[in-house]
Formats: C-alpha cells, sequence, structure tokens
C-alpha cells in the first residue's frame, strides 16, 4: 500500500499491438506447443466496485458508482527439476465508465533456463526491488499501472533478456530491456485523474529510437546477518514521464526522457523491529536529484493473548525536486497492520499519509478475508481529507473513495 | 552437528560407567540426543503436506504444501515451504534458516508482487495458516532448544515408550512444557502434550502410520493435533517423502524463491 508515485499521467499502452512482444509470445509460445496441454493451470476472476463518495471535479468524470470485471489466467510448466521453465499470464479488465482502464496486457510469459549457478530468463516479466511499503523509489525495472490502482504495486509486463549469478558473493543481475512501456492514465470518464487529460496518444520521447530505446539494469543483492541489502543501476528511459501541454492547450503530452539511476535498498531484520531504508540518484535530461525514503515496523505478536499479531509502521519520504514534480518530497506516513492469523486470513491495513510541506492528508484502508476456499473480499477506502492547491494531489481533492472486490481463485 | 554429538555421546557412556547414577534431566537430554543422532545424517527429504483443520461444528478447510529440508552440519536446517493451497495463497512460498537458540532467518515470498520480504521470526507461537500447529510445532527441532526431563517409562499403543518432559530454552515460546512419548526401539514420537503459558494443557499431537525410508529415517503418514481449549483441531497428511533427493544449498537461496514455481 502506497500513494501515487505520481497520480497523473497516462499511457496509452492497452492492448498489446507491439511488435517486439507479438514476435516473442510466438516464439516462446511454439517453444511451449508441445508441452502446454501439461501445463499446470491457475488463476483469477474479479469483480470491483468503487462508489465516489463525492461529485466529480472535472465534467467529463463519472460519478458514483462505477464497475469493473478482470480476468488473470496463469499458465506454468516446469521441466528438469523446475530448471526450466515457462511461464504465461494475461491479463484483462474491462471498465463501466473509463476507457483507459478498459485495458489487457501481457504479465508474464519467458522462459527460464538455470544452470548451475546461473540462470536466465528471455520474455515478458516482472521484477520487484524494495524494500519499503508506502512507495516504492528503487523499483524501476516494470512500467506502473496506475489505471489498475493508485497505489502503485500494480505493473505492466516488461519485455527482457534477465541473466542471474549467484554466488558465495551474492545474486548478480543483469537485464537487457528492449522495449518501453507506457505509463497507463485515467481517460476522460475516468476519476482520480488530472484536470486535463494525459494523451496517451502523443507521446514524446527524448530519444529518437523511442520506445524502442535499449535499456539496461544492474543488481547487486546479498544478505549479511539481520542485514539484506541491495545495489542497482539502471541506464534508459525514465518510466515517470514529465508532462507537456499540448498545442491547443486541452491536454497533458508524457514527455519520456533519459536516466541514469543508481539505487540502495537495505533492510534490519530484528525480532520485533525491521529498519528500512531506500535511496536512489537520478540523473537526467533537466533534472539530477535524489530521493530516499527510511522507516519501521514494529510488530507486537499475539496481542492480549490472542493470535492477531499488531504491526505500527512508520516511513518517510524525501525527494530533492519540487512538490509539482514529486508527490512525496517532504511526507509522512504512519500505518499500521492487523493480522489476525485465522482460518480466513482476516488482514487490516491502515495508512495515513501527511505533508510536511502544505500539510496535506490523505487516509487508506486495505481489508481482506477468505470466503470458503477459495474466494477472497477485499475492501479499500481512500479519503483525501485536506489537500493543498499546490501539492501533486490537487486535482484528486473529491476522489475519495470506497472499492469492494471479489475475486474467485482457481 | 554429528561430531559434535558423537562426542558427547561417548562423553555420556563413559561417564555411565564411571558414575552410574544418572539424573532425569541427564536422562531425559541423553534421550533426546539419542534420538537426534538417530535421525542423523537423512542430508535431505522432500514431502507433500495436506492440513484438515476442522473447527468445533466440523466445518473442514484445506492447506497443501511441498516441503524441502536440507540437513545442516553444525547449524540447524534449513527448510521450504511451497503453498499450493487455499488457491488465493498459491505460490507463496517460505525459506527458513533455522538456528537452535538464535533467532531463524526468514524469508517470505509474495507472488502477486514477485516480492521477496526478509520477515521477523519472532512469532512462534502465532497459528501455523489458521491451523492448530503453533509456528514452533512445525520448526526444526534441534536438541539445544529445549531442557529435559525423564519422567518415566510407559507403554504407547504398540510401542514401549519413554515419557519425557522437555522445556522451551527458547525466546517467545508459547508453552511452559511440553509432555513426549518417544518409543525406545527407533525414537518414534509417538504423542506431545503441549501446555500454555498458564501450564494448562493446550493441545495433543498424536502421530501415527509410521514408515522407515531410506533405511533408516521413520516418519509419520498422519499427524492429528487437538485442541482441548476450542475444540479445534488439525490433521497433517504426508505424502511422497523422499529422502537424499539430492538438493543442494542453491536450493536453499532467497532467489531461489522466485523459480519455485
Amino acid at each position: 500500500m502506497e500513494t501515487p508515485d505520481n497520480a497523473f499521467g497516462v499511457s496509452g499502452m492497452t492492448i498489446m499491438g507491439y511488435k517486439w512482444i507479438l514476435r516473442t509470445a510466438l516464439l516462446i509460445l511454439c517453444l511451449t506447443a508441445s508441452t502446454l496441454s501439461r501445463a499446470e493451470f491457475s488463476g483469477n476472476i474479479g469483480i470491483e466496485g468503487r462508489y465516489f463518495i463525492e461529485d466529480p471535479l472535472f465534467a467529463e468524470q463519472s460519478e458514483g458508482f462505477t464497475g469493473s470485471i478482470s480476468i488473470q489466467p496463469e499458465f506454468r510448466h516446469q521441466w528438469n527439476n523446475g530448471d526450466n521453465g515457462i511461464t504465461f499470464i494475461p491479463f484483462a479488465r474491462v471498465d463501466s465508465e473509463d476507457d483507459e482502464r478498459t485495458h489487457a496486457d501481457i504479465r508474464e510469459l519467458y522462459f527460464l533456463d538455470v544452470n548451475g549457478d546461473w540462470e536466465w530468463r528471455i520474455g515478458i516479466n516482472k521484477i520487484f526491488w524494495g524494500v519499503l511499503e508506502f512507495q516504492h523509489l528503487v523499483d524501476i525495472v516494470n512500467q506502473t499501472d496506475t489505471v489498475e490502482n493508485i497505489d502503485g504495486e500494480d505493473k505492466l509486463g516488461q519485455p527482457m533478456l534477465h541473466l542471474g549469478l549467484n554466488k558465495d558473493f551474492g545474486l548478480v543481475e543483469f537485464f537487457v530491456l528492449p522495449y518501453f512501456r507506457e505509463r497507463t492514465f485515467a481517460g476522460e470518464e475516468g476519476r482520480l485523474r488530472s484536470g486535463l487529460v494525459v494523451d496517451t496518444d502523443n507521446v514524446t520521447y527524448q530519444s529518437s529510437d523511442e520506445e524502442n530505446h535499449i535499456d539496461y539494469a544492474l543488481r547487486w543483492s546479498h544478505y549479511f546477518g539481520n542485514f539484506d541489502i541491495g545495489i542497482s543501476w539502471f541506464d534508459g528511459t525514465s518510466r515517470e514521464p514529465i508532462f507537456q501541454l499540448s498545442e491547443d492547450q486541452s491536454s497533458l503530452v508524457p514527455f519520456y526522457q533519459q536516466i541514469e539511476q543508481t539505487g540502495l535498498d537495505l533492510q534490519y531484520t530484528g525480532e520485533e523491529w525491521l529498519w528500512k531504508l531506500e535511496a536512489i540518484h537520478r540523473d537526467g535530461l533537466n533534472e539530477n536529484f535524489w530521493a530516499a525514503g527510511a522507516g519501521f515496523e514494529y510488530t507486537f505478536v499475539g496481542i492480549n493473548e490472542s493470535d492477531a499479531d499488531l504491526g505500527v509502521l512508520m516511513e518517510y519520504q524525501y525527494d530533492q525536486r519540487d512538490k509539482n514534480q514529486a508527490a512525496l518530497q517532504n511526507d509522512l506516513f504512519f500505518g499500521t497492520r492487523l493480522a489476525m492469523n485465522d482460518v480466513q486470513s482476516t488482514e487490516l491495513l491502515a495508512g495515513f499519509g501527511y505533508d510536511l510541506d502544505d500539510q496535506s492528508r490523505s487516509f487508506r484502508l486495505e481489508t481482506s478475508r477468505r470466503f470458503g476456499d477459495s474466494v477472497k473480499v477485499n475492501l479499500e477506502a481512500q479519503y483525501f481529507s485536506q489537500v493543498d492547491s499546490e501539492n501533486v494531489l490537487f486535482d484528486l481533492r473529491q476522489d475519495s473513495h470506497l472499492q469492494l472486490e471479489i475475486v474467485w481463485y482457481f | 552437528m554429528k561430531k559434535q554429538l558423537f562426542a558427547t555421546l561417548l562423553v555420556t557412556s563413559l561417564f555411565s560407567i564411571v558414575a552410574t547414577a544418572e539424573t532425569d534431566e541427564e536422562k531425559g537430554l541423553r534421550i533426546a540426543q539419542e534420538a537426534d543422532a538417530f535421525d542423523a545424517g537423512f542430508v535431505d527429504f522432500t514431502a507433500d503436506m495436506v492440513m484438515t483443520l476442522k473447527n468445533r461444528k466440523g466445518q473442514e478447510s484445506i492447506r497443501q504444501i511441498k516441503s524441502k529440508t536440507l540437513e545442516v552440519e553444525g547449524d540447524g536446517d534449513k527448510s521450504l515451504s511451497l503453498f499450493l493451497e487455499p488457491a488465493d495463497v498459491k505460490g507463496t512460498a517460505s525459506l527458513t534458516y533455522s538456528h537452535g537458540l538464535e533467532p531463524d532467518d526468514q524469508w517470505l515470498y509474495l507472488p502477486a508482487l514477485k516480492r521477496v520480504k526478509r520477515i521477523s521470526s519472532k512469532n512462534k507461537s502465532g497459528p501455523f495458516m489458521g491451523s492448530e500447529f503453533a509456528f514452533e510445532d512445525l520448526g526444526s527441532q534441534e536438541v539445544e532448544k529445549y531442557t529435559y526431563k525423564f519422567l518415566r517409562d510407559e507403554a504407547c499403543g504398540e510401542y514401549e515408550c519413554y515419557v519425557i518432559e522437555r522445556f522451551p530454552a527458547y525466546e517467545y515460546s508459547g508453552y511452559t512444557r511440553q509432555i513426549g512419548w518417544i518409543d525406545k526401539e527407533a525414537y518414534r514420537v509417538v504423542k506431545v502434550e503441549y501446555y500454555d503459558r498458564k501450564n494448562t494443557l493446550l493441545k495433543t499431537l498424536t502421530s501415527s502410520g509410521y514408515n522407515q525410508y531410506a533405511g533408516k529415517h521413520w516418519r509419520p503418514e498422519s499427524m492429528e493435533m487437538i485442541n482441548h481449549q476450542t475444540g479445534k483441531s488439525t490433521t497433517l497428511s504426508w505424502e511422497n517423502y523422499a529422502f537424499k533427493t539430492g538438493l543442494t544449498e542453491n536450493d536453499f537461496d532467497k532467489n531461489g524463491l522466485k523459480r519455485l514455481r
């Protein structure tokens, strides 16, 4: 759970029409043709309803209730004792109001080969880096699927060649990222967007190779006793766009610059305490800045002689950029996590965000519980209680909402 | 660990020649050490586990887990669990390096986010996946994790048993003590009674259907845990035991969590 790293913006990549992806898909599907029949099949189907409490701020936006359905089938096959494997996970959502939120993606489609200390994967995959809960600073390989959820935890599948070497000195990974995925943004009818809609059909790039620019990334990760550490480096197209006004001033045009980013993530794990740090330095066309987030999580085990655990979290985010460029430039987060540890895995996570510069406040609640063996119900509430006119979240100030999702797993 | 044990056993047996009088505490410890030595040298094993959770009304809920364990000389074992059921946690996996009295190292893999998370290992007394088994009931059972006291000899079903009391020596246990019935022939744990922090009988574990694997190692087919205070129970059925499967340290690496399925 976290607040948006950039709640505005849009990018049009919806249905996979891209040659690179199609070619890789075909290659891997051909590879699996003989084994697909033996593949393990699972996945989920979700029905989601959102209710926006206040009237929309902008004329075209939908009001009140919006509904949507999503499907994510998952095919997996392993052989050679798990040293080889194929994974295929497509995803699609249909939304009752927002055409941009109606979208499909290949989350994963890759081939895995493990050879002793070496492993490599080719295809579309999702990579997670980092340790914090409210914002994921160092996590840069995959683009954020913002229309899915403003918490920034949904990602678009990224085409890549991923090579890893696992030795006594830790894990060293090398990534070649041959195709860029544009960020998704809510459309005209959608809530949770900027006043001017982001025009994802008119994306601009610093590189003349545009979305075909080849990006590279390198990461070393290891653990020493109670410390887990990762150091990463990225060179390529920024996942975070800069917005420019369109010529007729009626929309925002995303501009994706070339950047070099170095990242550090560190966690100390004690018996009750987790201490976390993430820091990045980014060097781009007109920007050169650093940002960091640090915090802790303390867990009370078995509160009141019960089975439940209660966690208390606090994280602070700093970004050297101005507050109209970075949402979390001087922000404090408080959170609490309750795990009932019951048969239904009932959980609750509540978070409160506070901007120390302009006193903007937002509140978020996430709860989930299993019903029967295969149904999970997730309830989320997002409340923007006070948003300063200069805060990046200002256009979302009337988008407080409740979200109920019923997911069937198969 | 083997060498140490051998030395301890040698010393203990030499000692018993010199001084025949052995206290109940010494006898309890000796039996625990013998049981540990008896099962040593399994190298690695894999097994599939089905948990059936039953509440007081008899409603059932199923958990399915694939587990892998690697014997580590001079330290606690390493273990991997891959969750297959319930469906919403399918693909979730945990990796534990146990360290006897020291806190364990533990990582959790969350497949939806593809995130490997280092987690605190303080929660020993909490329920494992909502079941009647606590984390400490399923963790690696190293000799030094308890202090012991021999109580008596007693018949236990088809076997002749030692009855031994043991007291957790590690922090954050949910128990004051446990009483175990261990058979004299092959150190099979037939029954364990668990006493809560108030020293009241909380649970009874009964293991049955013991089979011998790799010509040496005894493992039960079924373990039933009954909670006397809540009336709930959990039955753990083990299938597909395989020993010395050729697993290596590489299979028990935090990076490996991402490719279990």
